[in-house]
């Protein structure tokens, strides 16, 4: 059985009481004491940074070329806190069971309640720290409304929130590397995990410039390495974003908690060609002002100014007329593919809907809509050729980010000791539908304020005996690494890597994306492994291990995203209900809204590895619901 | 529509490099730079031959690890755009394209267009930051930044650190990127304590990475793909003459 590690207790004093049962580390034996963070985004450089300042041996780690660049600097539209700073019925409370709700109820309570309380000190410390949140006049901090909730709690920096919130974070690391508390790797890459004695000591890396395999030991290891949203190959994610961290603790040893959770968001750029590499995210924050629609008519391939306002089918307003626009990002998306596939989506190849300013520009100027969403319109018009205030943009849902990750306890533990998981990585938090501006909340929340207590209460509360790089556990995960890297390279088939990574991720997309079906499902467990199989005989790398190479590098993880698809079918398929982002279309209310099987499936799916050409085994970790009452998700 | 690309190939940075031509059919106007490379790249491996190394990664402009010369200007001179948005549209069969790294002495090329720009990172550890340890944080509330400030942070924290200003630069200096980092903290209340310091330490930081200094080309303004104004220096020398005229001495 999964033990959580939940404290007892009443839900708002649980994280309180349980910071003051954590052991400390003297001050002085902390320089004593290694911790590797793999990954520098919010969670990760945030976690970095202020382990850093607490005086402990810090080895921080990422594949691109500087900290700076981690994924988390392209979330643009804002963070969550409960600062009630509008008087307009916002509390802890609120944050907690907004997000609760959000998620369908397949998250934690307590880590939701932790999450929602430390909100606040998240927005204290960022303004401490320079990042320039958006001003009133009067010198205030702004705030606006997202999806899925009532109230005005996000803060921003205009559209580019998470690369302010991330620069703050890395700036704070770079003070701390320059006084030698961290040392920072970079281009170095995580290829696998070292365990002694039954506890995480250490990692394996690649140094991406010269191929030199690495190891390095330490007391704890923190994986802060991101979502997986790249299995889909097209996806919001940064094109290096990868499983590979995970997956390979995975392997060894680490339960994979609700890998099927993932988010379509609804605001994104339409597909457009063959070749396309990544699609890219518009803000939900343009569903404040903006109006979504499609043509009544089906087939209707007039442009937008010529339909008029009778004949526009504005469905989210229909449909939903106290959420509106705002609905949450699993609603929003399910309800463009509805329209979508009924025959009235606009653009080519009628996938798009048009997201409409005409109103927000005729109520408000359009100074004031350039002010608030300018970036935005002129990334639009970069990519479209298309200028958004003359007519609508036109969107589609497209993959945002993973919910599932790593199964954590309360203390953000995996199930290896040891072994610590933070932000995307892990898969708590948001159940199974994260809404909008929390992922910056919830990386920020780890870093900060939850892994600086409960790292050092781990390290406090195990005997550590002294391991390091020369002990025969990190020669045999090296020789590991070595022997797969030159499996790799000796294939030396007919395919390249991106062939085989778009493979699956259409299998992913069209089987286990915004729908999925049982017979879909079961369909991608069959292709999946025989893609994998093809992959490992069929594969053609150019070049060596001992070089700067970038195929290789996306071999191994196209490798593992091979392997992580199947599981996200196989969970999607054990759970035969809809919930959230996870939509079976044998589980539906009679207006098509996700139905929840509460009796069945109020769990979190935890998989355990089983080797090699084995099946997984699932474990459950039960949920149970005391503040925040189950019921079926309303936005009407 | 056809292209043809003038690409230099360079294996390490101790090897010496050589610009070799490869045609690229089949470009679409609605690809991106970086997918029409992903293309030639494709091509070149199932012939066996080794794909262009860039660096890249968000491609929507933001986390500022692409960026390579086209025709001789950084990002390809499209006004506030870095390579990985900059649309295929804009370009015409036939067109002929050289592509080369950044090229400044404190950015080593690393291979083909993948240049070295730790040295940015260095300046930031020099001063670039508020000394704010987690945990000691007032109420955000309890901080008034006047709006106009804020904005001029905000205008100057956009910076991405693509080294752009640095390649456009006769001079290779680093000025803009520094200036933008003093011009974010040394705007704000918060930033103040240590405003003095920041900019000695962080301006001397960049003499010492080999970065030339600012002569008032305005090179670097026009190709940001952020747009970060060049106005930024002057503050930034003008907050240098105050810290080193008032407190540093040196």
């Amino acid at each position: 059985m999964l033990d959580s590690k939940i404290p007892s207790g009443p839900i708002e004093e649980k994280w309180e009481r349980s910071r003051f049962e954590m052991k400390l580390v003297n001050p002085a034996n902390r320089r004593k004491h290694t911790v590797i963070i793999v990954g520098s985004g919010l969670a990760g450089a945030s976690a970095a940074a202020s382990l850093g300042q607490q005086g402990y041996n810090v080895h921080c780690f990422c594949f691109q070329d500087s900290p700076r660049r981690a994924h988390s600097i392209a979330a643009q539209g804002g963070i969550n806190a409960a600062k009630n700073y509008r008087n307009d019925g916002d509390s802890i409370h609120r944050l907690f069971y907004d997000t609760v709700k959000g998620g369908d109820f397949r998250s934690r309570e307590a880590n939701v309640f932790r999450l929602a309380q430390i909100s606040v000190n998240i927005i204290d410390q960022c303004v401490a720290q320079g990042v320039p949140f958006a001003r009133e006049y009067g010198g205030l901090l702004d705030t606006r409304s997202f999806g899925g909730v009532q109230v005005s709690r996000t803060f921003y920096a205009r559209g580019q929130t998470g690369q302010q919130l991330l620069l703050g974070a890395y700036q704070a690391l770079e003070e701390q590397i320059a006084t030698g508390s961290v040392k920072m790797h970079t281009r170095s890459e995580m290829l696998d995990l070292v365990i002694v004695n039954g506890k995480a000591r250490g990692v394996v890396t690649r140094n991406l410039l010269t191929g030199a395999i690495e190891s390095f030991s330490a007391d704890v290891v923190v994986l802060a390495t991101g979502g997986y949203g790249n299995v889909f190959y097209l996806s919001t994610n940064a094109k290096g974003c990868n499983t590979t961290a995970i997956w390979r603790a995975h392997r060894r040893g680490a339960y994979f908690g609700n890998p099927c959770f993932t988010q379509i968001h609804p605001t994104c750029i339409p597909v457009s060609n063959e070749n396309q590499s990544k699609l890219t995210l518009m803000s939900e924050s343009l569903r404040n002002d903006g109006r979504v629609w499609v043509p009544k008519k089906k087939g209707d391939t007039r442009p937008p100014t010529q339909i008029q306002e009778d004949e526009r089918d504005y469905y989210l307003e229909q449909r939903y007329p106290s959420f509106g626009n705002l609905v949450p990002r699993d609603v929003a998306s399910r309800n463009a593919k509805e329209v979508c596939d009924d025959g009235r989506g606009v653009g080519p190849g009628g996938m798009g809907v048009y997201l409409d300013f005409a109103d927000a520009i005729r109520r408000m100027g359009e100074s004031v809509v350039r002010e608030k969403y300018g970036n935005l319109f002129d990334m639009y018009e970069e990519i479209t050729g298309e200028n958004a205030y003359k007519s609508p943009m036109r969107i589609y849902p497209a993959v945002h980010y993973t919910m599932g990750g790593l199964w954590v306890d309360y203390q953000l533990m995996s199930t290896i000791p040891g072994l610590f998981v933070a932000g995307e990585a892990n898969f708590s938090d948001h159940g199974a539908n994260r809404l909008g501006a929390s992922a910056l909340m919830q990386g920020l929340a780890d870093g900060y304020f939850i892994l600086p207590y409960t790292i050092p209460n781990y390290i406090a509360s195990n005997s550590l005996e002294k391991v390091d790089t020369s002990h025969p556990a990190f020669a045999t995960v090296k020789e590991d690494v070595n022997k797969r890297i030159a499996k790799l390279i000796g294939i030396q088939g007919k395919r390249t890597v991106d062939s085989f990574h778009k493979e699956l991720g259409k299998l992913i997309w069209e089987n286990c994306g915004m729908a999925r079906s049982a017979d879909g499902l079961r369909s991608n467990l069959q292709k999946i492994p025989a893609l994998r199989e093809e992959f490992w005989n069929n594969l053609r790398i150019i070049g060596t291990g001992e070089e700067l190479n970038q195929s290789l590098e996306k071999a191994g993880r196209v490798a593992d995203f091979l392997e992580l698809g199947e599981l996200m079918c196989l969970d999607a398929l054990e759970r035969e209900e809809s919930c959230g982002g996870h939509f079976r279309v044998e589980s539906q209310t009679p207006d098509g809204e996700a139905l929840r099987n509460d009796e069945r499936f109020s769990f979190v799916s935890a998989w355990e590895w089983k080797g090699e050409g084995d099946q997984w085994e699932l474990h459950q970790e039960p949920l149970t619901f005391e503040h925040v009452h189950l019921a079926q998700r309303s936005y009407k | 529509m056809n292209l043809t690309l003038k690409v230099w190939r360079q294996q390490d940075t101790k090897s010496s490099g050589k610009f070799v031509s490869y045609p690229v059919q089949g470009v679409t106007p609605d690809m991106s730079f970086l997918e029409m490379l992903d293309l030639l790249n494709e091509n070149l491996q199932a012939k066996g031959e080794a794909p262009v190394a860039f660096d890249h990664d968000c491609r929507e402009g933001i986390c500022g690890m692409c960026g390579f010369l086209i025709n001789g200007v950084a990002h390809g001179g499209h006004r506030g755009t870095t390579v990985c948005q900059l649309s295929m549209r804009f370009f015409k069969d036939g067109d002929s394209l050289t592509l080369e790294p950044w090229r400044a002495k404190a950015f080593p090329v690393l291979r083909d267009l993948a240049v070295d720009r730790s040295a940015f990172d260095r300046i930031i550890q020099a001063g670039g930051f508020i000394t704010a340890p987690t945990g000691v944080a007032p109420d955000a509330r309890a901080i008034l930044v006047p709006k106009e400030d804020a904005d001029r942070a905000m205008d100057a924290a956009a910076c991405i650190g693509c080294g752009a200003c640095v390649a456009a630069c006769p001079n290779a200096a680093a000025m803009l990127f520094t200036a933008a980092k003093i011009t974010h903290l040394n705007s704000l209340p918060q930033g103040q304590p240590q405003r003095d310091q920041r900019t000695v330490d962080m301006t001397e930081a960049m003499s010492n990475e080999l970065f030339g200094s600012c002569t008032n080309h305005g090179e670097c303004e026009a190709v940001c793909p952020k747009k970060i104004p060049i106005e930024f220096i002057g503050r930034m020398n003008r907050d240098l003459i105050h810290a080193t005229l008032h407190h540093h001495g040196k």
